[in-house]
């Protein structure tokens, strides 16, 4: 038996009524040695701010596990004290979110391979009829990142919009990744 | 550094859990007919991304996030909220009609009178101070979830002259891995505003369409208190054995 799947709505201009979370920023909690932040803006085709996205990521902890019995590694409980493996923020009147997490490890995949460090993204908003999906990758993982199949079957030329980088004149642990949705530098979405 | 230490026997691969794609059930991302799709609709075509640890799993949370207060719209303030009163329940299922049980669902809704408490929302209609609109409850054992509320009021938008929502009640699931993520909204049987609505008519299939309309159901209607109304949801569910690395994405 195949039950038919309900389809997906847009999230709508109110998200924060029911989807707001005063922790959700943090993956892990504030204060955490080791953390790094993930700050940028989400931007419609326009240029301009998204002001009512939410932006959520999933990834693994600093060991590379996942604290999840479907990982046949066997569940891990995390490296870091608090570590949630799940991040959400609400966009502000700039358009800007900000998670605060840990690197995670590189992952062991099929067939015997291996993933760079990522995290995968999950954008809802208003104008989106079903989330966007995308991968924050670290652009200081050149050697990972250049054997990773998910970026190498990305278009050589739009793999920089999955990179997250370092910001100039800030501690070495902020890093920026911008999602643009729509036109000039378009960031790659995936069909998961 | 690589993390291949762990890797089982198994041919060289990792034997991951496959979610099924439901091709066509989801509306297009660029759906011209609703406006804020025009600017925010990626341009380019997905890319294909297989399934790998980080997608067959996600976040397991939930009942450190629900209070009993959570599940019932209508009790957390000095007062009972005006409108009709309402019992939401159904099952989360996958595809493959497995329950999807201690997942957390959360939802939101405008009031009685069709208003967000929300600061953009200003469609002149009147707050209620004994309504937020936000509910969070975890689905049981069985996969089922029940909350108490309001009927929401529709209300009007400018996405074209006239335009109004039909009644509806979002919601937001994670099931058990990342594949599953689903958020959607719930409408009501016989609401005549569905035919207009670009929203609830993004979605391509008909058929498809009906699924998200709750069913009336009187055996779920409170005598004396409260009218009830039955919705399941159906995430993606996946093979459950895969004895092959997934050569085929």
């Amino acid at each position: 038996m195949r039950l038919p799947v309900t389809p997906s709505q847009t999230v709508g201009p109110f998200l924060t009524v029911g989807l707001l979370w005063a922790d959700g920023p943090f993956v892990v909690p504030e204060g955490t040695a080791g953390a790094i932040t993930i700050a940028g803006r989400v931007l419609d085709g326009a240029g301009g701010p998204v002001t009512d996205a939410l932006v959520e990521t999933w990834q693994a902890d600093g060991d590379s596990r996942f604290d999840h019995p479907d990982d046949p590694r066997g569940a891990a409980g995390p490296a870091t004290p608090g570590f949630r493996g799940f991040g959400r923020c609400a966009t502000d009147q700039d358009g800007r979110y900000r998670i605060v997490t840990v690197r995670p490890g590189p992952l062991p995949c099929p067939p015997g391979g291996a993933e760079a460090p990522h995290l995968n993204v999950s954008v809802f908003a208003r104008g989106l009829l079903d989330r966007v999906v995308t991968r924050i990758y670290f652009a200081d993982e050149a050697e990972a990142n250049a054997a990773d199949p998910v970026l190498s079957a990305v278009a050589t030329e739009r793999r920089e919009t999955l990179l997250a980088r370092a910001v100039p004149g800030a501690p070495a642990n902020e890093f920026r990744f911008d999602i643009r949705l729509r036109g000039p530098r378009e960031t790659v979405f995936f069909d998961v | 550094m690589t993390a291949t230490t762990d890797e089982p026997a198994a041919g060289g691969g990792l034997i991951l859990p496959r979610y099924h794609r439901p091709d066509g059930v989801h509306p297009p991302l660029y759906s011209p007919e609703y406006r804020s799709s025009v600017l925010r609709a990626p341009t380019q075509p997905l890319v294909p991304m297989p399934q790998f640890l980080t997608e067959v799993t996600g976040p397991l949370l939930g009942a450190e996030r629900v209070t009993a207060a959570g599940s019932d719209l209508t009790a957390r303030h000095a007062g009972e909220p005006l409108g009709q009163r309402i019992v939401v329940t159904g099952q989360v299922l996958d595809s493959d009609g497995r329950a999807v049980p201690d997942a957390l669902v959360e939802i939101w809704q405008a009031n009685s009178a069709g208003r967000y408490a929300h600061p953009a929302d200003d469609h002149p209609a009147p707050l209620d101070p004994n309504f937020d609109g936000g509910g969070r409850c975890m689905t049981d054992s069985s996969g089922r979830y029940r909350f108490v509320t309001i009927k929401p009021g529709s209300y009007p938008w400018r996405n074209h002259l006239n335009a109004w929502r039909p009644a509806h009640i979002h919601f937001s699931l994670f099931g058990r891995a990342f594949t599953q993520r689903l958020i959607t909204q719930m409408y009501f049987p016989g609401d005549p505003l569905l035919g207009q609505d670009p929203i609830f008519n993004s979605v391509p299939d008909p058929k498809a369409r009906q699924r998200m309309i709750a069913r009336f159901d009187l055996d779920l209607t409170v005598p004396d208190w409260a009218l009830g109304f039955e919705w399941d949801i159906v995430l993606r569910g996946s093979l459950s054995t895969v004895f092959e690395a997934q050569e085929d994405r």
